[in-house]
């Protein structure tokens, strides 16, 4: 949006990360790129917000991950952040008793220096005024974070990755919970915000994915199944396989009813793990 | 995206959204009043005696505001401020004491106690009054770096922070009175003849330092008030709320803290120099478990995200605790207790959230007002939106419930 970065690249290579003895993600290489809008799908337990969490430094990793040619893994969460990496949680997790601009301008504020930090926000700073338009909130913009509607609450966590200026940006279930009208919104904006970075976004709703997704990976028992096209993947019998046996169309409903709710407790822990 | 948004009157907003404007002409006029009533109105119907208490009592405001800050709004329950009011206090009176005997001379109470008749090495740089007003800032400040760094980090918080918070006074009030051949034991520091050559025995000097104090914590009020509204007063109430989530914005969440809490220390630092010539005395059951809980007390009750509750809260609960236990001394302290816990558990937001809990309709149209709003001209489409909040907010509200639920 407001960037003249080069374009980055995300690459994982080898990556493993055990939870007591458990191997929750075991040995997972994957490249994206700028400009895709990767889908990142598999049953409960494959491991899909396990390798976000290594990726943003919430979760102790072996193996390798790059963005940009920096080395993640080893890094403080904050300071993966600064490299222009930024992820969103199950449960949007907003600053419930700030206004929707306080969130934006705190989104926006790790990058500005520091004597700006003991000043008074004067007015709306351009950068939050504009993603405050690219998510359509410009109107709620006074409400406390907290009071907005599941899916506008989503929004604004969109919005804060935009402000934060970063390059990849990680969902998890960005539309879990959301109306028909809300995810197609959210999918436009997705694919606006994806046109100069890279966007992997964890999700269950296939409708949404076919819609929207330019690339898809398969994870399940922690590794990758499949990896491809929407197309590709769908009629990868491994895919179908582990989808209950089932023929790819009839799984949308299964997988979608059977999933959010159960990890959203997960998400609300800190964006943990799934079991 | 546009096609789902919609203009709505602002419904239900927090303490923390409302928005500075309309504090912008009350705080002035609150300070004023304040001014007003410290300067003009206490010194003329209190007695030296009542004012010198009211002095005493200031002091603890100036540690209450630094609570507020750390405790209020930083989430960070301080629960041993007598470490650092200690810190200022025994800076400030090491001073006072050497200045009273006299260059080269030993203060009174180490010729009674003392083993020795030199100088503790620890002592002589007080005898020059920059180094103990640059102590009086510095010592607390490089203790609460030093602390707040390594339990930040290791992420210790709540009840964990506090009881470390308490057992740090407790030590500290069990060393100087370990020591009492340097630091006066279990007695302290006292008797203090002049301050800055001026008699503490002249009742006008006393008056005068009453004057230096109310100045103090209105001018401490000040900056802190530009700290709650600044642009890491809002930070500090997001890692306060959620620090995980101010991580992954790029932040690190340990300075954030780190710099209220020791914020907080230098107030209880400045607090305990200036309590030292106001009340006259600086010992370590001033310092220790009870005070530092008792620092807090008024806070809470008060308001602990309120600058003026937390200060008012702590003068109101300080002279309380004059007045009532002079009548009832056994009494106090369990309405006291009683005061906090029912404060902490049904009123969390202190005295200052009364205010709040009536009903805030008239407040809307102040709150909307332009003013420091960039954009020159009302969005047109608010107008219906305001003409009928309750119903525009009732029906878009309960399309997106169901939207949601869908």
């Amino acid at each position: 949006m407001m960037s003249e970065h080069e374009l980055k690249s995300l690459e994982i290579t080898d990556l493993r990360v055990t939870f007591d003895g458990f191997r929750a993600v075991d040995g997972v290489s994957l490249r994206v790129g700028p400009g895709d809008l990767r889908f990142l799908i598999g049953p409960n337990g494959a491991g899909k917000t396990t390798l976000v969490d290594a990726v943003t430094g919430l979760a102790a990793a072996g193996g390798s991950v790059r963005f940009g040619g920096n080395e993640l893994l080893g890094r403080p969460v904050h300071r993966i952040a600064r490299l222009g990496i930024g992820r969103t949680f199950q449960t949007a997790t907003v600053f419930e008793k700030l206004s929707v601009l306080q969130n934006l301008d705190i989104a926006a504020g790790a990058r500005r220096p520091l004597r700006t930090l003991l000043r008074q926000r004067r007015g709306i700073p351009e950068e939050v005024g504009r993603a405050l338009e690219t998510v359509g909130l410009t109107a709620d913009r006074d409400r406390p974070a907290g009071t907005l509607a599941h899916g506008k609450k989503q929004w604004l966590e969109i919005g804060m990755l935009l402000v934060q200026d970063v390059q990849l940006l990680l969902l998890d279930e960005p539309v879990a919970g959301m109306s028909h009208e809300e995810r197609e919104a959210t999918g436009e904006l997705l694919r606006r915000i994806g046109r100069d970075r890279t966007v992997v976004v964890i999700e269950h709703d296939m409708d949404f994915l076919r819609a929207f997704a330019s690339s898809v990976t398969v994870l399940h028992a922690g590794r990758v199944l499949s990896e491809g096209t929407v197309a590709e993947v769908q009629a990868d019998p491994r895919v179908q396989e582990v989808y209950l046996g089932q023929p790819p169309e009839t799984v949308p409903e299964s997988v979608a009813a059977a999933t959010p709710g159960v990890t959203a407790e997960a998400a609300a822990a800190g964006g943990a793990v799934e079991a | 995206m546009t096609a789902t948004t919609r203009p709505d009157a602002a419904t239900a907003a927090g303490p923390a959204a409302t928005s500075p404007r309309r504090a912008r002409w009350r705080a002035p006029l609150g300070f004023a009043l304040g001014a007003l009533l410290l300067f003009a109105v206490a010194p003329a119907v209190l007695s030296d005696f009542r004012l010198s208490l009211l002095a005493k009592y200031l002091c603890f405001a100036i540690v209450a505001i630094g609570i507020s800050l750390a405790w209020g709004r930083g989430g960070m329950l301080t629960l041993g401020q007598g470490l650092f009011f200690g810190l200022g206090g025994y800076a400030m009176a090491m001073h006072l004491k050497l200045a009273d005997a006299g260059p080269g001379q030993l203060p009174d109470f180490m010729l009674l106690y003392g083993d020795s008749d030199t100088l503790p090495w620890w002592w002589a740089p007080f005898a020059s009054p920059a180094v103990a007003l640059a102590g009086v800032v510095l010592l607390p400040a490089a203790l609460a770096v030093l602390i707040g760094y390594f339990v930040f980090r290791r992420r210790v918080r709540g009840a964990y922070f506090a009881i470390l918070s308490q057992a740090l006074a407790f030590a500290f009030s069990l060393l100087l009175i370990g020591q009492q051949a340097t630091t006066g034991g279990t007695n302290g520091l006292t008797n203090f003849q002049g301050f800055f050559g001026y008699s503490l025995l002249d009742p006008v000097n006393k008056r005068m330092i009453y004057f230096l104090i109310a100045g103090v914590l209105l001018g401490l009020m000040a900056l802190t008030r530009q700290i709650f509204l600044s642009r890491y007063g809002e930070l500090l109430v997001a890692v306060r709320d959620s620090e995980e989530r101010v991580r992954f914005l790029g932040y690190d969440p340990t300075l954030v803290k780190l710099f209220a809490y020791v914020y907080s220390a230098v107030m209880a630092g400045m607090a305990g120099a200036l309590f030292v010539p106001a009340v006259g005395i600086i010992s370590p059951a001033l310092i220790g478990v009870v005070p530092s809980i008792e620092f807090l007390i008024g806070a809470a009750i008060g308001g602990r995200a309120s600058l003026p509750g937390a200060a008012l809260g702590a003068i109101a609960v300080a002279w309380a605790q004059t007045t009532l236990s002079e009548e009832f001394p056994a009494g106090w302290t369990y309405f006291q207790a009683l005061l906090f816990i029912v404060v902490v558990a049904f009123l969390p937001g202190g005295l200052a959230s009364l205010g709040r809990l009536l009903p805030r309709r008239p407040r809307l149209r102040s709150r909307r007002a332009p003013g420091a709003d960039p954009e020159p001209e009302p969005d047109p489409r608010e107008a219906p939106a305001r003409s009928g909040p309750a119903t525009a907010a009732a029906s878009s509200s309960t399309t997106t419930a169901k939207e949601a639920g869908a």
